[in-house]
């Protein structure tokens, strides 16, 4: 089988944001940006998962599910989805091979740790990448990766590989696109967007949990005060590179996404003209440079150049002002008069 | 974060492809710029890998000194648990983990050292003998 079929690869920040991009701008849909896709889809999110381990370091979270993005953005522009996940390794390429028949670059879900042409230093057992296969040549998959600036492939067994990866949040070969012949007007993007803001809202406000959302972030930054006594200072360093990888690595991230929402706001406004919305949007822009101080003062310690209890108490208070300064923003946003 | 101050330290994600950062122009506008890397992120990195080879240094001792069998240094080096192991050679939690014990892995069958050994990439024999081929 040789086939390719016509697609722009576009690059993003955020790999599901890019995924959804590229694939409503396929099926004919322009005016979703990588920053409308990700606040239409809600995709500011915090949880720190108590008690568990990951990599032998805490579980933080800055994002929804996988999928979730991409799921809530066509949902609330009424675009109907096609999603499939598989038992069979058989029957997943057999689908896939269809869909790229029938004219559909298609979004998968993957693995990080068996991609190949990632750089070695990033292939962790991370199941939450997002890609799209476009084509194929021979037995090469090609990829567009929206993390990636230019295409890329993988042949069958490697594509494989990651699909089915496993352990937590395995993918089991989930794919997913967007039905063609969808029409969106400029009404509908208005109104997702408020649904977007309202359901970012809900989730960063009203989890009842101390660990999830605006809370969690305050949560975080008590426990990291404690966390000098508690574990020693090369552990306390340790977890606190776990925070940063979680909170700036390729794909995730709470400094870039806080930009990202800010970029979303700004360009909310073009629809909602609302004042409100850029005064909020310089407050994630605020919360999102926060985010890069503290990272700053946390590398600061795990490259054990500064350890006192004193270091430790300035890096969780950055993440309280973080918190702090998120409950507003996002208090505002539930108090915006949307017309 | 202002355009100009987006970093540019190169990262070894930075020699295969620059990442996407949203940040603001001279009017305050949000734009997209590349970025080849932040030292932040590298140490993280560093720091996190340490920590692994030290883990897998360690297992290879353990290896040597007949506390455990060779699978916990594929392991180690495979960044995986043991339920991550029995997911991917397709055996139960608890089987993985007696076949952790040197007395037991030695009686394995080469049906199920062959699974172990796909996981893991190498021979039968390297599995047995601990040898690995970088890629």
């Amino acid at each position: 089988m040789c086939m390719k079929l016509n697609f722009e690869h576009l690059q993003s920040a955020h790999c599901e944001n890019g995924v959804t991009r590229s694939l409503l701008k396929n099926i004919g849909i322009n005016q979703i940006t990588e920053p409308l896709a990700f606040g239409i889809g809600s995709g500011l999110f915090y949880v720190y998962i108590p008690l568990l381990k990951i990599n032998n370091g805490p579980v933080i979270a800055f994002r929804p599910m996988p999928g979730l993005i991409f799921k809530r953005t066509c949902k609330a522009l009424g675009i109907p989805v096609v999603r499939q996940k598989f038992n069979s390794k058989q029957k997943a390429e057999t689908f896939l091979n269809n869909c790229l028949n029938n004219g559909h670059p298609v979004g998968c879900q993957v693995g990080v740790y068996y991609l190949t042409y990632f750089p070695k230093e990033y292939r962790f057992h991370f199941n939450a990448h997002n890609l799209i296969v476009y084509g194929k040549e021979d037995d090469n998959y090609l990829i567009s990766d929206p993390v990636m600036e230019t295409v890329t492939s993988l042949n069958s067994y490697e594509l494989e590989r990651v699909r089915f990866a496993r352990g937590t949040l395995s993918p089991r070969g989930q794919i997913y696109y967007p039905q063609a012949g969808a029409h969106i007007t400029e009404d509908q993007i208005k109104k997702a967007i408020v649904s977007g803001i309202k359901k970012n809202v809900r989730e960063m406000l009203n989890i009842p949990f101390p660990f999830v959302g605006v809370k969690g972030i305050r949560y975080t930054g008590n426990k990291i005060k404690q966390w000098r006594n508690k574990l020693g200072v090369k552990q306390a360093g340790l977890y606190l590179a776990q925070l940063v990888r979680m909170q700036e690595e390729i794909g995730t991230g709470g400094g870039g996404f806080r930009y990202i929402y800010a970029a979303f706001l700004q360009e909310a406004y073009a629809y909602h003209p609302i004042d409100e919305l850029l005064e909020i949007s310089k407050m994630f822009t605020e919360s999102g440079d926060l985010w890069r101080t503290a990272a700053v003062q946390a590398a600061g310690i795990y490259k054990g150049r500064i350890t006192s209890q004193e270091d430790f108490n300035i890096m969780g208070n950055y993440l309280i002002e973080i918190a702090d300064i998120e409950y507003k923003a996002f208090t505002a946003l539930k108090n915006i008069k949307w017309a | 974060m202002k355009k100009e101050d987006v970093p540019q330290d190169l990262s070894s994600l930075g020699k295969i492809t620059k990442e996407v950062c949203y940040a603001t122009d001279k009017s305050g506008k949000y734009v997209t710029e590349l970025s080849k890397g932040w030292d932040v992120k590298i140490t993280a990195l560093d720091t996190h890998w340490e920590e692994i080879e030290q883990r897998i240094a360690i297992a290879k001792q353990k290896v040597l000194n007949h506390e455990a069998s060779p699978l916990l240094f594929f392991m180690e080096k495979n960044l995986m648990d043991a339920v991550l192991l029995a997911g991917y050679a397709g055996f139960w939690k608890w089987q993985v983990k007696r076949h952790l014990k040197p007395g037991i892995f030695k009686k394995l069958n080469n049906k199920k050292l062959q699974r172990y050994a796909e996981v893991f990439n190498v021979t039968i024999d390297d599995l047995k003998n601990i040898n690995v081929h970088e890629a």
